[in-house]
Formats: C-alpha cells, sequence, structure tokens
C-alpha cells in the first residue's frame, strides 16, 4: 500500500478493482434494487454517501478504536449514517424511498462498506480513505447501473420511466422479458458483465485453485 | 498508544462516547425531518386519492395536489350503523388524524369477523373508515372509499371512487403492495386499471355486489367483469374478494344505501 495517491484509490475501483465484478462483495443489493434505473440511481447517491463517511469517520478515529472492539465501533457508525440517510430519503425523496423500502436500511449489511472501513479506514488517513469510500461508491454504483439498465429497458421497455420498447401491454410490439423483474436476472447480468470486464481486462482473470492431472490410473472395463 | 488504548478502561470509554455520538445524530435527523416526512405521507394519501378519482395531474406540485384535494370533503362513517360519524366520538382530535388500518388493530375500535363474513380474509374491521366526498352545488358527484385487503405476498391498499349514482366506478388505484413485479404487480398497469372504469357494482337490486375477474377475457357486454391478471391468480381472487367485501353488507353497502336514500 506504499503507491496509495488520491486518484488512485478513487478511479481504481471502477473498472479496475471493482466491488462487485472483482471482488464479488454487496451482491444482494445488486439484485433487489436494480429494477428501475431511478430507483437504482437513489440506492447509488445513498451507497457513496454512507462508503465516504463512513471510511471518514472510522478513519478519523482510528487510532483510538481499541482492537477488541473495532468491528462493533465500525458498525455502529455505519448504522448511524444509514439511518440518517434513511430519515432524509423519507424526507426528501418520498415516492423513491417507498420503493426502496428495506433496502436503504439494508446498506448496514452492505459488505462494502464495512470492507472498506476496516480494509482501508483503519490504516489510512481521513482525506484519503473518504475518497476511497467515495471510488467504492462509485465502482458499486457503476454495476449496479449496469444491471439496472439492462432489467429495466428489457423487463418493462423503458428507461428511467420513459418508454423505448413499445410493450404489448400498452399496445405495442414488445413483450416483456418477465423475468428481468425478478431478482434471478441479475445474476446473468452480473455474471456476463463480469465477463465482459474480465475481457477487457484479462488480468482480473483469477489463477484456477487447481489443476486437473491427467487421467493416469486404469479403471474398469 | 497501542498499548494504552488496549485497557478494559479505554475499551469502555470509546464504545460509551460513540454511543452517545451516534445516537445524537441519529435523534437530531429523526426530530428535525418529522414534521417534513409526515407531509409526505399526507400527501401521498392524498395523491393517491385523487389518482383513484381520475383527478390527478402527472407532474402536479404540492399546492395543485392541496387545491384539487381541497375539492373532498373527508367524513368520518360508522361502517355498524352505514352512517357518519364524529371525530368526538372515535376519540380523535379531526377527521384526516383517523387512521382506519391503525384502528383495525385495537380491539376497542373494530370488529372481529366471523369466518363466513370475512370474505377477504381481514381478520378484523375498524368500526369506521375515512370516506371523501365530492359536492357540487348541493349535488353528490363522487365518494371515494378506502378498500384493503390480502393478495398473493402482501396486503393491497387502495381507494375505489365511485360516480354520484354509487354503483358506477370511476377508478380503482392501489397505492401500496408487495406484489410480483410484472405479475400481480400489474394491478398498478393503467390499461388493466381503466377496465374498471364505468363498470357496475351492484345488480339490479342495489345490494350484492357482483364484481369479477375473469379468466381468459372478461365479457365486454357485462358491467361487472373485468380481465383476471395473466400469471397472478392469487392476486386477482385477492382484488375480487377484497371489492367485494368492501361493497357488501360488512364493507360500505349499509352506508352506501343510506347515502343514496339521503339518510346517511
Amino acid at each position: 500500500m506504499s503507491d496509495v495517491s488520491a486518484k488512485k484509490v478513487l478511479f481504481e475501483p471502477i473498472f479496475s478493482n471493482n466491488p462487485i465484478a472483482l471482488q464479488i462483495l454487496g451482491i444482494c443489493s445488486a439484485l433487489a434494487v436494480t429494477t428501475s434505473l431511478s430507483v437504482t440511481l437513489v440506492m447509488c447517491a445513498s451507497v457513496i454517501a454512507v462508503t465516504g463517511f463512513s471510511n471518514l469517520a472510522v478513519s478519523l478515529i482510528r487510532t483510538q478504536i481499541p482492537n477488541s472492539i473495532r468491528i462493533i465501533v465500525q458498525m455502529t457508525i455505519i448504522a448511524s449514517l444509514v439511518i440518517v440517510v434513511d430519515q432524509v430519503l423519507k424526507a426528501y425523496a418520498y415516492e423513491i424511498s417507498k420503493q426502496l423500502s428495506v433496502f436503504v436500511g439494508l446498506i448496514i449489511t452492505n459488505c462494502i462498506v464495512m470492507g472498506r472501513a476496516e480494509g482501508f479506514a483503519m490504516q489510512n488517513p481521513p482525506m484519503l480513505s473518504f475518497l476511497d469510500g467515495i471510488g467504492n461508491g462509485l465502482g458499486y454504483s457503476i454495476a449496479i447501473l449496469f444491471v439496472a439498465f439492462f432489467r429495466e429497458l428489457f423487463g418493462s421497455g423503458e428507461l428511467l420511466g420513459f418508454t423505448i420498447l413499445a410493450s404489448v401491454n400498452d399496445g405495442g410490439w414488445y413483450v416483456p422479458n418477465g423475468m428481468m423483474l425478478l431478482p434471478p436476472s441479475a445474476f446473468f447480468i452480473i455474471g456476463l458483465g463480469i465477463w465482459a470486464l474480465r475481457t477487457w481486462k484479462p488480468d482480473q482473470v483469477e489463477e484456477p485453485d487447481f489443476k486437473m492431472s491427467a487421467h493416469k490410473t486404469r479403471e474398469a472395463f | 498508544m497501542a498499548k494504552k488504548k488496549e485497557t478494559v478502561g479505554k475499551t469502555i470509554q470509546v464504545a460509551f462516547a460513540l454511543c452517545i455520538v451516534c445516537s445524537v445524530i441519529v435523534s437530531a435527523a429523526a426530530v428535525s425531518l418529522r414534521p417534513q416526512q409526515a407531509l409526505n405521507q399526507e400527501l401521498d394519501i392524498k395523491s393517491n386519492i385523487l389518482q383513484a378519482a381520475g383527478m390527478a395531474e402527472s407532474g402536479a406540485n404540492r399546492a395543485r395536489i392541496e387545491e384539487l384535494f381541497g375539492q373532498f370533503e373527508p367524513r368520518l362513517v360508522d361502517l355498524r350503523t352505514g352512517r357518519f360519524t364524529t371525530p368526538e366520538e372515535l376519540g380523535v382530535p379531526d377527521v384526516l388524524s383517523y387512521n382506519q388500518y391503525r384502528a383495525a388493530g385495537d380491539p376497542n375500535m373494530s370488529t372481529r369477523l366471523s369466518g363466513e363474513q370475512d370474505t377477504a380474509n381481514l381478520r378484523r374491521r375498524a368500526h369506521a373508515a375515512t370516506v371523501y366526498i365530492l359536492e357540487e352545488d348541493g349535488e353528490l358527484v363522487r365518494v371515494v372509499l378506502p378498500v384493503h385487503g390480502p393478495g398473493l405476498w402482501s396486503t393491497l391498499y387502495g381507494f375505489i371512487s365511485l360516480e354520484g349514482d354509487l354503483n358506477t366506478i370511476e377508478g380503482l388505484g392501489f397505492y401500496d403492495h408487495a406484489e410480483t413485479p410484472g405479475l400481480g404487480g400489474e394491478v398498478d398497469n393503467p390499461r388493466w386499471k381503466s377496465q374498471w372504469v364505468g363498470q357496475k357494482i351492484y345488480g339490479d337490486d342495489k345490494s350484492e355486489p357482483q364484481i369479477r375477474l375473469i379468466k381468459g377475457g372478461a365479457n365486454p357486454d357485462s358491467e361487472h367483469q373485468i380481465d383476471s391478471l395473466s400469471g397472478a391468480t392469487l392476486t386477482a381472487r385477492g382484488v375480487e374478494n377484497l371489492i367485494n367485501f368492501w361493497m357488501g353488507e360488512n364493507g360500505f353497502a349499509p352506508f352506501l344505501k343510506n347515502l343514496r336514500d339521503g339518510e346517511a
């Protein structure tokens, strides 16, 4: 971690070290909130705010936190921030907060937030940690926006509520793919996305855990 | 430093300080934003009522919604007698602060429905409900009634709007449900909802509600039939049951009869 620069911690998580595509963290909410783009955008903003400020707060008091209770301290900070975000959404974006419902609260259990607090903010100065949180939030956002784009387009034929493919129910030609609106479709899209990303950046492909050796023993028949 | 912060005293100190700071932040946010949130909830209900009545305007701002809603007169109805009641009798400060769904959970303010009565699986029904009445020149034009009942995954909450004859449906809308998107969630589809408009709830004798959701397409000549939702048998059944319950004798039927006869 000797070469941590502000630019690097901010932009690295977007493609090179994407929390969803490379670290496979935070998949749960990526399945739940990606049925429409506008809801996803609000979720992204909430996650960016929480990762950024939780990293900042944890980093500010990192020298004071006793090792034995560090996880619970991080958890408390994250939970408080999430409640604040939830309250703000209920006050200023009521419609969307109704659709996000429980998933704003579930940012608390989003592995990315906790992972960055424990993995980065505990060892690095506040400003850098804040940028790292924003960067990881952005990486998460890019990934779920990518998923939401395809799910809303093929699931309801719309983007941000504007009709792109006129669906049969509204008198058009497009038969909406109902599966796209159900959680499993996000798995497929994330999988295909990871495939595309690793074709573009082959260094992200993991070494196989073991190699199949050639068949040596003679079996029956 | 590293050694000093690992003591029990220090641990308790940090934990305590953190709790204080976090709870102050959380309660400050909750308290300072509460008025705004309450306003949102109220506005949400109002725009849902306007939507069911077909009076909603897309992109209407707060003032416009308030103005449109101002045409309605909210009244409380005692479902046991089918007559208007007053906030004092129910022990609430004013009409809009009465919450029918909270009352349904309170044994003093609700009735347990017997299995025979409970055709929509509601278990309990509040004694009173809030209805929204629109009059023009002393003439009854429109009544919006709250309805709710279970679908497949969730309870559907909505409003049904009736024309002045208290029989013709003017609109139906659910503002809160968690049915499967694309299947049961199609209760929100404007095309499906438009089928309700102009249908009649009651037959000629004006007593028994006749609404049916028909699989394979409603008969276009019928005044009581609506297409069922494909792939959502249980949601459709829930909607049919809840409409027939709320328009039936344990729901608003006695009130509608009184209102028709001018005795409410």
